[in-house]
């Protein structure tokens, strides 16, 4: 007999099973905030389908009665590019540190313990200095996910140079290759994939930091939204831009790993 | 089997959504703030059970540190009463369509919340800057009442949401040049140097109210609940005012629970009009000047969206006040009701 761990369900099957947790949220959802209605029409901390969607119709689809623009857009583009920013400044930065941490027991030894040590600080412990050295703009913000998100991709593309098959850098040097060019040639292509994988596991990280730093001074954003509207308890919005804000990381997930199985396929049939 | 499951979720809810019942137990709640700190008292030194307990019931006062959760709890029925500011009574709980009732009405601020600038010490140079406060909050009031006195709009400055917490740490950043914001905030602020208090509640007094807001429902079923906490409540007032020994100590650990000490709890008291003496709550709630106090914060709040983008105007919520309802008179869901603390400057409770 088959045992169970061995059988797979076919590709519809599977798509039905991962939805039956989702549609048995919603029905839950539904069912309490129809109860919940009932006993207070005003009811704000469950407000119904039809009242999240003509929020969403509200913040998304209308220009703004005071400001004349389309708020849920204007939020998205701000938080997407700080986030943005942040996570391309935190990848460089991890990529080069990482590296040459890996790569040159010297800079190793001069740098290892210190990023380990910093990794260590929580970013919001110090939120105040953050915002005396950088202000209040974009700068601190951007800062914010750049801070929580840098030290654990440096010390993971460290950790990723150091795992590389040692052979292949002795194969290099015995043909000729000098430091440099084994990092060009030997070290750098195949960290790059890796370095695209940590960074989608940082995404979550940095969406947090992003949320953070909006919440605290802002004028627009996702995160700005949701703190600022929690004042009057407007469930309906919050709630349509918490899915939202999955969706858009998940969109961001989904577009690094078919851009690194498209530039690095070789590293995606390896395991 | 999913009856049996719909029925236990129905009963479950229902339970928890529909706090109408005569009961026994009640549970109150409020957060760190000069004119609530009382409770803090009330509930250490046994004042609110004694009185609970003339009254036979039980009522749990409960310190929430993050105020406008504290009033989310209340709004979706966790608590029977919770301490917040006439704005956020109306635009919270009201506007969630739960009926509310302002039950002891204990003081206004009266400097407590002020508009700080860099560098200058005239409102008018507030045009055209960015201003750091908690949007939607009573300082985004405070600041619109501030611009109308001098003829400008929300439109000529720039409003930046900033989180209370962090307001001092981004006072002291260069780009920061005006901020509007509560005390003890505002006090330390203005003692930073080249800082002027250009506006303070002090000059719409009466304006931003504190009370101690129940829900209607469970007012009317249970009278004895509103009774005990009134009497429990000037009680406190009348243990911690006035310089004797016994008033400073009461004073002195409420400062420490503030964070701060005894000389620093007077100085936030003395920008405070706390109605110590119930007949003073009572003239203040029934003058037709609250009922003018309401109709500004009303159209402020309708003007910000805090009414609900189905609002068709600011009266689409009705408040009641002893001199009369401003707004919609089928739908009130806001109450000012003098008639408790009447017993008590009666002596009745």
């Amino acid at each position: 007999m088959k045992r169970l761990m061995n059988s797979h369900p076919s590709f519809p099957l599977k798509v039905f099973l991962g939805s039956i947790p989702f549609i048995i949220t919603i029905i839950i959802y539904m069912w309490a905030s129809d109860i919940r209605l009932e006993a207070n029409p005003d009811d704000k901390l469950m407000p119904s389908m039809s009242k999240m969607s003509e929020a969403i119709d509200r913040i998304a689809f209308q220009p703004s009665k005071r400001s004349g623009e389309y708020l849920m857009l204007t939020d998205t583009l701000a938080s997407l590019e700080r986030l943005g920013i942040g996570i391309f400044i935190s990848a460089i930065i991890g990529l080069v540190f990482g590296v040459l941490n890996g790569a040159i027991p010297f800079v190793r030894a001069k740098l290892s313990p210190y990023v380990t040590a910093i990794s260590l600080v929580p970013p919001l412990a110090i939120l105040p200095i953050l915002f005396i050295v950088f202000g209040l703009g974009e700068v601190s913000k951007i800062m914010l996910i750049v801070i929580g998100v840098t030290p654990f991709l440096i010390r993971d593309m460290q950790a990723k140079t150091l795992e590389l098959p040692f052979e292949q850098l002795i194969k290099a040097q015995t043909i000729g290759a000098n430091t440099w060019q084994v990092i060009v040639r030997v070290i750098l292509p195949q960290i790059m994939p890796r370095l695209l994988a940590s960074v989608r596991l940082s995404l979550g990280t940095a969406w947090l930091f992003l949320i953070a730093a909006e919440a605290i001074a802002s004028t627009e954003g996702l995160g700005y939204r949701i703190f600022l509207v929690r004042r009057y308890l407007s469930m309906d919005v919050i709630l349509p831009y918490v899915i939202w804000i999955a969706f858009l990381a998940f969109l961001l997930d989904w577009l690094i790993r078919k851009y690194s199985e498209k530039r690095y396929p070789w590293f995606h049939t390896q395991s | 089997m999913k009856h049996i499951i719909k029925l236990l979720l129905l009963s479950l809810l229902l339970i928890s959504a529909s706090p109408v019942m005569a009961k026994d137990n009640f549970k109150i709640c409020w957060s760190i703030y000069v004119g609530w700190m009382p409770w803090d008292h009330g509930k250490n030194s046994g004042i609110v059970k004694k009185w609970a307990d003339k009254y036979g019931i039980s009522i749990d006062v409960v310190q929430i540190n993050d105020y406008v959760e504290s009033i989310n709890q209340y709004t979706t029925g966790a608590y029977d009463g919770c301490a917040m500011t006439n704005m956020d009574a109306l635009t919270i709980p009201a506007a969630g369509g739960v009926d509310s009732t302002a039950l002891i009405v204990g003081d206004f601020s009266n400097g407590n919340d002020g508009i700080v600038l860099k560098g200058s010490k005239n409102l008018k140079d507030i045009k055209g800057q960015n201003v750091n406060l908690v949007e939607l909050s009573v300082s985004h009031y405070l600041l619109a009442r501030a611009l109308d006195s001098v003829g400008l709009k929300e439109k000529d400055l720039k409003v930046i949401n900033t989180s209370d917490a962090d307001m001092i740490a981004i006072y002291g950043t260069k780009g920061t040049t005006a901020v509007t914001t509560w005390n003890p905030l505002l006090s330390e602020i203005v003692a930073m140097p080249n800082s002027h208090k250009v506006f303070d509640s002090s000059q719409i007094p009466g304006e931003i109210i504190d009370l101690m807001v129940v829900n209607t429902e469970t007012l009317k079923s249970n009278p004895k609940f509103g009774k005990a906490l009134t009497g429990a409540w000037y009680e406190i007032l009348n243990s911690m005012k006035g310089d004797s020994g016994e008033a400073k100590k009461v004073r002195t650990a409420l400062g420490k629970a503030s964070g701060t000490d005894l000389a620093g709890y007077d100085a936030q008291l003395a920008t405070t009009k706390m109605f110590y003496k119930p007949s003073d709550a009572v003239k203040f709630t029934n003058s037709s000047e609250l009922k003018k106090t309401m109709q500004y914060v009303a159209e402020f709040s309708f003007e910000h969206g805090l009414l609900g983008d189905g609002a068709p105007d600011a009266g689409v919520i009705g408040i009641e006040t002893p001199s009369g309802v401003y707004g919609s008179k089928g739908n009130i869901k806001l109450r000012f009701n003098s008639s408790y603390m009447q017993m008590a400057a009666d002596g009745k409770l």
